[in-house]
């Protein structure tokens, strides 16, 4: 996946490599699809067909997605489902496919999109959707979905998609064993934390590992530092443009990052995040902030958790969670309209949430799901995940429009290079008008 | 202007044509052979480029096309955007750059496989093998070659050449530069096979009769040989020229326009705006601008073309 490092939301780009064989079958599938809808323009549960459009193509997120399958084609045995993943890109081509279909009105009966403004922003805004507000009522979601997450996924009082899986922006992965042997344990506060990377400078090459690539990574950092300095009201505040990028609390978040910088690797331009990941593993660094997609990247290198390797919520963030979520909804016209809201249950159900997430690597939407079958991080981030403030990410386009966290990618990136705090917040506050007040 | 007077030309002609015979297949058939390149044409680049240009005044961004005219917005905003600004700094340092290297070393290389030694085929096929590789594939293997801590500063160490070793693509001071290297090794070739034609087709009768005048071989080269050369280097300047201005796929895999703005370019700008950000309108505008440059470059060229054919 050489050539895929650059995409921002690369940690679902597990994707294959055959971005075309799979947009032969795609046709294929349109066109499946089309005669389904002219010989059963109606059809009743239970019959016809249910497209699912994602870019789960390939790894634990096809198998997660293969399980679901399993249950609804369990409860539905005379429903053929159409497995209409788009591979390649981390998600972008996919978009791009669901972006032609929605406008020459062929939407498939229901697919995959990140949770908030990435549907809220285009689909919804656009006319396009039907809200679930009833279908979440009727199933109880409200019992066993928090209600920060709710939030996230409705505007104007109703609901929009369905929230799947929970990762977890803000984590910080360490060496377990270099901390051990130099008596340290993770930090809490960010002081703590610049601390800690101080005494470590002189026995690790690097002792916090970054992949920059894309930029991506360092608005990750971004937007936890705001929520470490202000705290989760100010963070929704500032991502919804109620609040200043010019606030102290944005300031102190970028001098912060300009701090970090000191004491990472040199050549974190050319790095992936799983580049930075390897650094731990090899032991040239200790630390590294990324999101959990990064834990399946450390046990497919064998590496076992809390023995080799430990996670915490990143500097300052203890009791709040950034949200990166994966949802489906129900496209207007959908052709199987039906199926997909029988689809679209069995996303939310425990059995689907169960079935999905121990494959995909992250954490179930609903809190009622037994914490048993995951792995000791993940029980270690479901417990936190009921508790803590939930907030949307922005670099992974819950919170804003993609058309801002593209842009704030772009600053990102001179940031790295200029460190100049009062600029970038000002340029910051100039994205904000522009993008944050349509 | 020579492009303006020559359509008149033609439609002069067919209306005296057709008032003898009207329905002649010998006057019929050519045009029904040209007319499907012709509407092709018509539609899929003139009627394209048409519909960029209007899209470009429009204030369409998001998902919904929205078609109010906004003027020249997009245009002013686009140029006030510190990323635009930085790209065509770069686009006009990469040209520079990457023209002159391939120049001199397509004409280096030409010269010395004109001399008929042993082994030019060879070497002639080694200089030309980059052409066949794709940009993608190029800036893949350099972006390992210049990798820091792996690629050719770790062969610079051995060969106790440390003073050669950089950060390559990781600082923003010699990225751009290590991208005209990659791009200059791959189109170097392309020039080479270029010049060396240029060379072959120069009668040997010119070259003696300098030497009988008594020109020196340097000579001989400067006041012969390179003149006779510059219809072949304005074609290569043209054609490479109009890549590198609209360079796209070598940024993508090496630098992805990183770090910061140091090698970002408009092609890969466009695609970010348009497709990553949705902002179709200043999508729309960038294109413009990038079709603008590149007329900048090949109009002159058509012109002195024209001209050269009317004269003969």
């Amino acid at each position: 996946m050489g050539n895929e490092r650059w995409s921002r939301r690369e940690f679902v780009g597990r994707a294959g490599k055959t971005a075309g064989g799979v947009v032969l079958g795609l046709g294929m599938a349109d066109l499946l699809a089309a005669c389904g809808a002219s010989n059963a323009p109606a059809a009743a549960s239970g019959t016809g067909n249910l497209e699912i459009f994602s870019w789960w193509t390939a790894g634990g997120e096809a198998d997660g997605l293969k399980e679901m399958f399993g249950i609804y084609s369990k409860k539905y045995p005379n429903v053929k489902i159409i497995n209409a993943a788009v591979a390649g890109g981390a998600g972008t081509n996919a978009k791009a496919v669901l972006k032609t279909r929605m406008e020459g009105g062929k939407p498939p009966d229901s697919f995959q999109v990140h949770a908030g403004q990435e549907l809220i922003s285009t689909w919804v805004k656009a006319g396009k959707m039907e809200p679930l507000t009833s279908i979440w009522k009727s199933e109880g979601w409200d019992n066993t979905i928090p209600s920060d997450l709710k939030a996230i996924v409705s505007s104007s009082g109703d609901v929009w998609s369905v929230p799947v899986n929970v990762h977890r922006g803000n984590a910080l992965w360490y060496n377990k064993k270099i901390l051990d042997a130099n008596n340290l344990t993770a930090p809490t506060t960010m002081d703590d934390f610049l601390s800690q990377l101080g005494k470590l400078k002189s026995k690790v090459q690097a002792p916090l590992a970054l992949g920059s690539q894309g930029n991506w990574q360092v608005q990750m950092l971004l937007e936890n530092n705001i929520l470490a300095a202000g705290g989760p009201d100010f963070y929704k505040k500032v991502f919804s443009g109620q609040a200043s990028f010019t606030d102290a609390n944005v300031k102190q978040a970028l001098s912060w990052i300009k701090s970090m910088l000191n004491y990472v690797n040199a050549d974190h331009p050319t790095l992936g995040w799983d580049d930075a990941d390897k650094r731990l593993i090899a032991g040239t660094s200790v630390y590294n902030i990324m999101g959990d997609w990064a834990k399946g990247y450390f046990t497919a290198n064998n590496w076992v958790a809390n023995t080799d390797f430990g996670a915490a919520p990143s500097p300052g963030t203890t009791g709040k969670y950034v949200i990166v979520c994966d949802t489906f909804g129900l496209p207007k016209g959908a052709p199987d309209r039906d199926n997909a809201i029988a689809w679209l249950k069995v996303c939310g159900s425990e059995e689907g949430q169960a079935a999905f997430n121990p494959k995909k690597g992250s954490i179930p939407a609903r809190t009622d799901v037994p914490a048993s079958i995951f792995d000791p991080i993940a029980q270690q981030f479901i417990t936190e995940f009921k508790t803590d403030a939930l907030v949307p990410s922005s670099a992974h386009g819950s919170a804003t429009p993609d058309a801002f966290a593209s842009a704030v990618n772009d600053e990102m990136g001179q940031f790295v290079i200029n460190k100049d705090v009062d600029k970038t917040a000002g340029n910051l506050q100039k994205l904000s008008d522009e993008f944050l007040k349509a | 202007m020579a492009t303006a007077t020559a359509p008149p030309v033609m439609v002069e002609r067919l209306p005296r044509s057709r008032s003898l015979r009207p329905l002649s297949w010998e006057r019929v058939t050519p045009i029904l052979m040209i007319a499907p390149s012709v509407v092709l044409i018509a539609i899929f680049v003139y009627g394209f480029i048409a519909r960029t240009a209007f899209t470009s005044l429009t204030a369409w961004r998001g998902v919904v096309p929205d078609y109010t005219l906004v003027g020249l917005r997009n245009y002013i905003r686009l140029f006030q955007t510190e990323k635009f600004q930085a790209d065509i700094v770069n686009t006009v340092h990469f040209t520079v750059f990457f023209l002159a290297g391939c120049l001199i070393l397509g004409l280096g290389a030409a010269v010395l496989l004109d001399q008929k030694l042993r082994g030019t085929i060879f070497f002639q096929n080694v200089f030309m093998f980059p052409l066949a590789i794709s940009f993608i594939v190029t800036g893949t293997v350099w972006r390992w070659i210049f990798n820091p801590s792996y690629g050719l500063n770790v062969l610079f160490h051995n060969l106790h050449l440390d003073f050669l070793q950089s950060g390559w693509l990781t600082k923003p001071s010699s990225a751009l530069n290590s991208l005209t290297i990659a791009a200059v090794w791959q189109m170097s070739g392309f020039c080479m096979a270029m010049f060396l034609a240029g060379l072959r087709g120069i009668p040997e009768e010119l070259r003696e009769a300098a030497h009988v005048d008594g020109a020196t071989e340097f000579q001989t080269f400067r006041y012969v040989v390179f003149p006779l050369l510059r219809p072949i280097t304005l074609s290569a300047v043209i054609i490479l020229g109009h890549i590198s201005l609209k360079i796209f796929d070598l940024v993508f895999v090496m630098t992805f326009g990183g770090p910061g703005y140091s090698t970002d370019m408009p092609g890969l700008n466009m695609f970010i705006t348009t497709f990553r950000q949705d902002l179709f309108a200043r999508g729309a505008a960038i294109a413009t601008v990038l079709l603008l440059m590149v007329a900048l470059l090949i109009v002159p060229y058509l012109v002195w073309n024209l001209r050269g054919e009317t004269e003969r």
